[in-house]
């Protein structure tokens, strides 16, 4: 088995508030593989953002990193001091946000912002920083991307933003690009579009990615693995067909039932009742335990990691096993 | 882009003549000149004889547009006290405050944009909370009042700085200017201080302000994502993103700093245009009062066409008239 290009292990991040301590991000562990695709879904607040950003080295404060490692390319990044941080963000591993409108500078045109992401990591000349924005452009689908690069945010539809974003990410090569959501403000059509169109890019850079969203039935149709995330820790993580197929956790569970495909026709949809917790007064035990029908008296003590071959769950009473062979 | 900047032009000139018609109606409602310019012994036939020289016998329409005719050909009348062109007069005084004012609203944004990002930038740093002890400072103490603590201090105390006056002046087109010598520029410091500390205050505030929330922006964070350094985030995203409000307060500081340095310029002796309007406000100098308004609505007029245009030149977006 060759080496992952991004291997975190129980990365722990948390922000020290005046209300308490919020355990963001607590315990969360997974390997990703050259131009692989993961994506890491769950409800809002449950430590998404937090964990891309945490990847990134860019936790505002009062957050940190606690605990734990991430090995980009064999390199240890939380222990590395802020300057040997900034060399690598944008260069081996990148991130690109929802909401496009609010990412590009205004003021400054697309080949200006794209000639500064440059600049970070390399000395250019002007004209072949130019070739080299107008040629990642291009690459993201955007026409007579030389023109297009004196142009300004404002004269871009939304979709077109978000393309320029992923343009500026893309821009090193980097080993690694994190995606918080990027086509979750977008047209139904477009965010298709791009989907697949980043998929096509990961493919041929060898570029590995973690998808983020909370919507399961985007990430199913671009991702290879899936990392279920609730609370702040990984409840359930392995290849995407086998966990859509065969759920071991009764939340990763009760997502896939709730998907829209997974409905029988007339039948109303089912919602996993109640909503997530607040992260400053987790129960100790299970985070799940007050939503979920299969809690007892065991689950009053925080479930273990139960590895089964490529997939891994976090559940005491996992659903499925007695039904069927696992995969 | 050109049809911007005569839009704004048009805008200028309608506000002008309103302006035009409301100083002069309303200077024209306060008091009666005759009674201070013709001595009380003066008999009917002379008093007289001022009226109609004065042109205080015509309707009020009529003197307004002599008034207003007079005006484009650049003559703004004589002054009824010195009885010399008010132009000359008030052209007098006016680089006297335009040096002053201008060293005082350019030191106070620079300083005040600097420090004002610094404390944004580091909230929580106890340099930061000395700033801001210093910015609700100057917003609160009375400018009169800093004003005499200054001359006491450095003029009379320590003997460093003169207390007032404008010192050794050099001719720049048949202009007295101080600025140019080391001596007026030794005037200028505590005067352009008295008048730049509540604008410093309000600069610290309004880029501190600025820095706060465009640091915690999707903009700035996608930028760090980049691997842009801290340097360039602040030089080239934080500046540019922070500079609409700055650069509005920085016009309107220095047109009614222009009009109104009267306090400044009364408690350190400067000749500037502020003592002289409130000495023809006492005597009821009429063409003074009415041509130094024109004039302060001409600057602040000017000056907001410049601001639009530099808005223009620096934020896409009002250049290209979009909405967002
Ligand atoms: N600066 C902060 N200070 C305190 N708590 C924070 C801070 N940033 C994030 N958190 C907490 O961390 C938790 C995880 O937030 P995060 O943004 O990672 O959620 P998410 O999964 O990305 O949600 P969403 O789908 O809404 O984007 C939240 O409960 C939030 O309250
Ligand atoms: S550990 Fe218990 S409470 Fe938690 S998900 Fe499994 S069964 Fe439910
Ligand atoms: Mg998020």
């Amino acid at each position: 088995m060759t080496e992952p290009v991004l291997s975190v292990k129980n990365l722990s991040t948390h922000f020290f508030t005046r209300g308490g301590v919020v355990k963001a991000v607590d315990g969360v562990s997974f390997d990703l593989a050259r131009g692989e695709i993961m994506g890491l879904v769950g409800e809002s607040g449950s430590g998404k953002t937090v964990t891309g950003f945490s990847l990134i080295g860019l936790v505002d404060a009062p957050g940190r990193i606690v605990e734990g490692s991430v090995k980009l390319n064999g390199t240890e990044l939380t222990t590395l001091s802020e300057k040997a941080m900034r060399t690598r963000r944008g260069n081996e591993i990148s991130m690109i946000f929802q909401d496009p409108i609010a990412t590009l500078n205004p003021m400054l045109t697309i080949g200006q912002q794209m000639k500064l992401a440059i600049d970070a990591h390399e000395r250019l000349s002007p004209q072949a920083a130019e070739a080299r924005s107008a040629e990642l452009l291009t690459q993201v689908g955007i026409p007579s991307a030389k023109a297009r690069l004196r142009a300004y945010p404002h004269e871009f539809s939304g979709g077109m933003r978000q393309r320029v974003a992923i343009a500026i990410a893309l821009l090193h090569r980097p080993a690694v690009i994190v995606a918080d959501e990027p086509t979750t403000a977008l047209d139904v059509s477009i965010q298709a579009q791009i989907l697949f169109q980043m998929r096509d890019l990961a493919r041929e850079t060898g570029t590995a990615m973690i998808w983020i969203s909370h919507d399961l039935a985007v990430v199913s149709s671009l991702a290879s693995k899936l990392a279920v995330m609730y609370a702040g820790r990984i409840v359930e993580q392995g290849p995407t067909a086998t966990l859509l197929r065969d759920p071991r956790h009764p939340y990763t569970a009760g997502l896939i039932a709730s998907l829209p495909a997974m409905a029988k026709p007339g039948t109303p949809l089912t919602q996993i009742p109640g909503s997530t917790p607040s992260l400053l007064s987790l129960p100790p035990g299970c985070p799940f335990a007050p939503r979920c029908d299969h809690a007892d008296d065991v689950c009053k003590t925080a479930p273990a990691l139960t590895m089964q071959g490529n997939r891994g769950w976090r559940c005491y009473h996992p659903v499925g096993q007695d039904a069927g062979v696992p995969a | 882009m050109l049809g911007f900047i005569i839009q704004r032009f048009l805008q200028a000139v309608v506000v002008m003549a309103v302006m035009s018609v409301i100083v002069f109606c309303g200077v024209y409602a306060i008091g009666n000149p005759i009674d201070i310019v013709i001595p009380p012994e003066a008999t009917e036939d002379i008093r007289a004889e001022a009226i109609r020289r004065l042109g205080l016998d015509r309707p009020l329409y009529e003197q307004y547009f002599i008034f207003v005719g007079n005006l484009l050909q650049g003559d703004l009348g004589r002054s009824f006290v010195y009885n010399i062109p008010v132009l000359e007069l008030i052209g007098g005084r006016l680089p006297a405050t335009l040096e002053l004012v201008l060293i005082s609203v350019v030191s106070a944004t620079v300083l005040g944009v600097s420090l004002g990002i610094y404390a944004g930038y580091r909230p929580d740093s106890w340099v930061s909370k000395t700033i801001m002890a210093v910015s609700v400072l100057g917003f609160s103490v009375p400018s009169f009042w800093v004003g005499l603590i200054l001359i006491l201090f450095f003029a009379v105390h320590l003997g460093w700085l003169p207390a007032g006056g404008r010192g050794d002046t050099v001719e720049i087109w048949g202009v007295a200017w101080s600025f140019p010598t080391l001596d007026g520029l030794s005037h200028i410091v505590l005067p352009a201080a008295n008048l730049a500390l509540f604008k410093l205050a309000m600069m610290i505030r309004l880029a501190r302000a600025g820095t706060r929330e465009i640091m915690l922006t999707d903009t700035i964070k996608f930028a760090r994502a980049a691997g842009l350094s801290e340097a360039t985030i602040l030089r080239r995203h934080l500046l540019k993103l922070i500079s609409i409000p700055i650069i509005t307060v920085f016009g309107l500081e220095l047109g009614s700093t222009l009009a109104f340095a009267v306090v400044t310029e009364t408690i350190f002796s400067w000749p500037g245009v502020g003592k002289l309007i409130i000495d023809s406000i006492t005597v009821l100098d009429r063409p003074v009062m009415v041509a130094y308004l024109i004039i302060v609505a001409f600057l602040f007029v000017t000056i907001n066409f410049v601001i639009d245009l530099v808005f223009a030149l620096i934020d896409p977006r009002v250049r290209h008239g979009a909405s967002a």
